[in-house]
């Protein structure tokens, strides 16, 4: 096997050496009964050639976004990745290492984390960062967990204009908790302060708001967070990354902990996974965070060093009394999002923001003067995802779509479809769309 | 190793330089000020300005800075370092995988969900079990969802209120309790016997109605298999508790024995250990999870069918299901690279994975014995736990010296102090893809460590010396945990 270098000579050197007689000697620990005695039932083994025709043959059977001109959204988004991105994540130093335990021999992967953390805390405005968690939903749960813990009060109030795929993980989170989830409900695409006014009680530990939320609408952030605050209450925020070249980042209206979802800086859609969770919280909460942190100290030498930090608050110290149970942090993903974040720099965030709020809303006003489609929510300012009524089936629509190579947008129920427009799309591809959408 | 130090990216910044060039706005603009509360606009961020020159030069320079499997043995315990083949890296970045998006049409997206409904069955056939989820994004989110389904199932049953308790050994990777603790369950630790295994005499004293599972690594943490097995399990079953099994040590049984078969009722993997999908500095992992038929009911939505028609769908029609515990389907990319490296070896060659595994672990703890103890002096598995107790009573020589010393050899240390259970433990795991000579060279490196260790103690206490850095001041590093850009440009 390519990937077993032990010859049949080297296996019985080995096993003289170890005084055994053969390869089943070996498991002799294990009791007889136990052991496998024929081969499972799984496929045949395939040489390299073969492997390598199946893959490209599945691959084939999928909706590529290189194929494909792709609209949808909904949390994963389709936005440029700089060249560089794909040549440092495949540098093996960093791909075919593990968490940096050791840190005299893992310098790149602590300091790429490192500055991971400033990037993310520098785009959010939050004084700090953690090194990532599994997904911006895990992200939420967690932090409504820390939120329970630092106010002491058990129940969660939660924007139902919060991506449904995030809530869903949430609601299991929090089912097997001591926790009690209750859902904001939303007027016009959007959460009302009226609404949030009457929703806090002296039990509501945190307040959980999307920012732009599921529906692309832009959230009245600043009263929503002065209402939680008034109330005792912690403001969480879940933003797009990318939004914030162009909206006002969580630390400016005061959020307690903010948490994303990483995908769109440099990270492949991958069908969903693995995504990048981004945690983000005020200095004071650090010794409640989850999951892990690099710090910057020095060697016996005096020279500057970085390591994982504030280990006393982890499941391998800790056990039972850890803050959370992650052990892992999306370490080459978060390396992606530096990477990428250096590449665009501040003017390229800035104008991937404002390139995908212009072709969103150059889309959305020509798909509002076709008869039969009209925004759902005419009067929500949004960023760069919005939803339309159509008067036919939104999901024949995207079927005709498919013949022109174009991925329509995210069917949402009463014949709506979200629409999600990023800077890589031209006015031409935005043309095309609107044009197959008159037909209907 | 890179010795020099890579300065930060914001120290590297200019303002006016830039790394990419973005068209200009093809669309007649709009102001976002006449749609948007101005308070809720951004004036400028903070980012650093580089050209693309310097982000590859500083990446490549921290890559320089760092250990890989790439660039050497790498025999850190329990984390199974194997090699990463590239055949996976190319079919990774393809755009039918790299750029598919998780809500494209099932019809345009068959060639994913043939790889997740090939993944779920392949895996409960190396389990031993009936259903799997491919949702877990990591080995502690698979323990976590397998104590949800634990716990929808005495729910289920009515014995929600009395299952309140989880048993863990204490020799068990710390994730374990603090799955249990996340997942609301009271924590009880079970001690193993002088053999390294779970003494079964405690666990019938600590066993009773409340016990909802019992979680158990095996081979366990040290090694070793746990021979009393199927005792343990029948124990356990006879409380109405049920069995979970902790998939971080598969490498040790991957084709050669399976857990369903011991009496575990649900269990995880590891991918990115057993099934060597990259561990990328620390993640991403992946973590699914096998069950019992008893079980399946429970497991996450949505589960991937095959159709009448020989194609696959989403089937989230699950009413007893616990929900979802990720936002889409779980670390695809990773079981992408899994799903190939399985069919590579196929069923006839899977077991040899274990086989080789545990023959370089014995091959390393019969040679190293003469220089330093063994904890457990028998055949291990996949992995071998060796315990400097001798060096520390000689003259204070202890693991972590060791282990910076293998540093200045030129390898990344195996897994230190853990288990607790073993004195000042080394735990050292080959895997099966390192060769003979390679493993020859490794001992030969302990060896004169260990004279060393007699003869010259002070190149092990301030060892490393040839690394990019040397032993770090840990205890000031909790509160830099950031560079602060402006004025000051400092640290905080």
């Amino acid at each position: 096997m390519a990937y077993i270098p032990n010859t049949p000579a080297d296996q019985a050197e080995m096993l003289e050496a170890i005084g055994l007689n053969s390869i089943d000697d070996l498991f002799a620990p294990i009791p007889q009964h136990l052991q496998l005695k024929s081969e499972l039932n799984i496929p045949s083994s395939l040489d390299q050639i073969s492997l390598t025709r199946h893959y490209i043959e599945l691959a084939k059977k999928n909706a590529g976004a290189e194929d494909y001109t792709c609209f949808l959204g909904a949390g994963v988004y389709d936005h440029y990745v700089p060249p560089t991105v794909g040549a440092i994540l495949s540098r093996g130093e960093f791909l075919t290492s593990y968490t940096p335990y050791q840190p005299e021999v893992s310098q790149g992967v602590l300091q790429s984390i490192y500055e991971f953390q400033t990037l993310i805390a520098e785009l959010f405005a939050m004084d700090l960062a953690n090194a990532s968690m599994y997904d911006c939903a895990s992200g939420l749960a967690e932090a409504a967990a820390m939120a329970s813990y630092i106010t002491e009060r058990r129940e969660i109030l939660a924007a139902d204009t919060i991506n449904p795929a995030h809530l869903d993980v949430l609601r299991t989170y929090l089912n097997h908790g001591p926790y009690e989830l209750h859902l904001l409900p939303s007027q016009d695409g959007r959460i009302q302060s009226e609404t949030l006014k009457d929703a806090l009680s002296s039990t509501t530990a945190a307040v959980l708001i999307q920012h732009p939320n599921f529906y692309g609408g832009i959230e009245d952030m600043f009263s929503l967070s002065d209402l939680a605050h008034a109330n005792g209450s912690l403001f969480v925020a879940s933003v797009d990354p990318l939004s914030l070249g162009l909206l006002s980042p969580p630390g400016d209206y005061d959020a307690d902990i903010a948490v994303g979802e990483g995908q769109a800086l440099g990270c492949p859609m991958g069908f969903g996974g693995p995504m990048l969770g981004l945690f983000t919280c005020k200095s004071q909460y650090i010794r409640r965070l989850p999951g892990r942190i690099v710090g910057a100290t020095t060697d016996i030498d005096g020279k500057k060093a970085y390591v994982m930090t504030l280990r006393t608050r982890e499941q391998d110290i800790r056990r039972e009394t850890a803050t959370s149970n992650i052990c892992t942090n999306v370490a080459l993903y978060a390396l992606a999002a530096a990477v990428h974040l250096a590449t665009l720099g501040k003017t390229g965030v800035e104008q991937v923001a404002s390139l995908s709020f212009q072709k969103a809303h150059y889309m959305a006003s020509q798909i509002d003067s076709l008869p039969g489609y009209r925004l759902t929510f005419p009067e929500m300012p949004f960023f760069k995802e919005f939803l339309i009524d159509c008067s036919s089936s939104p999901e024949q629509i995207n079927q005709r779509l498919l013949k022109d190579k174009i991925l329509g947008g995210y069917v949402a129920e009463g014949n709506r479809m979200l629409i999600a427009v990023t800077e890589q799309r031209s006015r031409k591809q935005i043309d095309d769309f609107v044009k197959i959408l008159s037909e209907f | 190793m890179r010795q020099e130090p890579e300065a930060l990216l914001f120290e590297l910044s200019k303002p006016g330089r830039r790394g990419v060039e973005f068209p200009c706005c093809d669309v007649p603009e709009s102001n976002p000020f006449d749609s948007i509360d101005p308070k809720l606009l951004r004036h400028s961020t903070t980012l650093p300005e580089l050209a693309e020159p310097a982000v590859i030069r500083h990446f490549t320079r921290l890559s320089q800075r760092n250990y890989s499997i790439d660039s050497g043995f790498y025999p850190l315990g329990s984390c199974t370092m194997k090699y990463n083949p590239r055949l996976h890296e190319d079919a990774a970045r393809l755009s039918g995988f790299a750029r598919l998006h998780p809500y494209a049409p099932t019809q345009l997206a068959q060639g994913a969900l043939q790889v997740i409904y090939e993944m779920q069955y392949i895996l409960s056939e190396i389990a031993g079990m009936d259903a799997c989820t491919l949702q877990p994004a990591a080995g502690a989110h698979g323990e976590l969802l397998g104590l949800m389904l634990i716990k929808a199932f005495h729910q289920n049953r009515g014995n929600g209120h009395t299952k309140t308790t989880i048993l863990v050994p204490e020799a068990a990777h710390g994730t374990n309790p603090a799955s249990a603790a996340r997942c609301g369950y009271k924590t009880v630790s079970v001690q193993s016997d002088a053999r390294g295994r779970v003494d079964v005499a405690h666990l019938r004293t600590v066993l009773d109605e409340s016990c909802a599972g019992l979680m158990l690594t095996n081979p366990n943490t040290l090694g070793l298999f746990e021979y009393s097995i199927n005792e343990i399990s029948e124990l356990v079953h006879e409380t109405g508790g049920l069995m979970y099994c902790d998939g971080a040590n598969m490498n040790a049984l991957v084709g050669r024995a399976r857990p369903g078969d011991m009496g575990f009722d649900v269990m995880h993997f590891n991918l990115h250990k057993t099934f060597s999908s990259p561990h990328g500095g620390g993640g991403p992992g992946s973590g699914p999870v096998a069950v019992k038929k008893a079980l399946e009911p429970f497991l996450p939505v949505p589960m991937v069918i095959k159709l009448a028609d020989d194609s696959f769908a989403f089937d989230s029609n699950r009413p007893f299901s616990i929900g979802k515990i990720h936002s889409y389907y779980g670390s695809f990319m990773a079981f992408l690279r899994a799903y190939l490296f399985i069919l590579y070896y196929g069923k006839e060659n899977l077991a040899q994975i274990a086989e080789n595994a545990v023959l370089n672990a014995n091959y390393v703890r019969v040679a190293l014995q003469p220089y330093i103890d063994s904890a457990y002096d028998e055949i291990c598995m996949h992995e071998c736990v060796m315990s400097a107790k001798r060096q520390k009573r000689h003259n204070g020589i202890r693991a972590i010296d060791i282990a910076k010393r293998l540093m200045d050899y030129g390898y990344h240390p195996p897994t230190v102090y853990f288990p607790l259970i073993a004195p000042e433990a080394l735990m050292i795991e080959p895997t099966e893809t390192e060769s003979k000579e390679t493993l020859d060279e490794f001992i030969s490196a302990m060896r004169s460590i260990m004279l060393e260790a007699a003869e010259q103690p002070e190149l092990l206490r301030n060892a490393p010396t040839v690394t990019p850095v040397r032993r770090l001041d840990e205890k000031n590093a909790s509160k830099d945990v950031r560079w602060i850009c402006g004025p000051n440009c400092e640290t905080v």
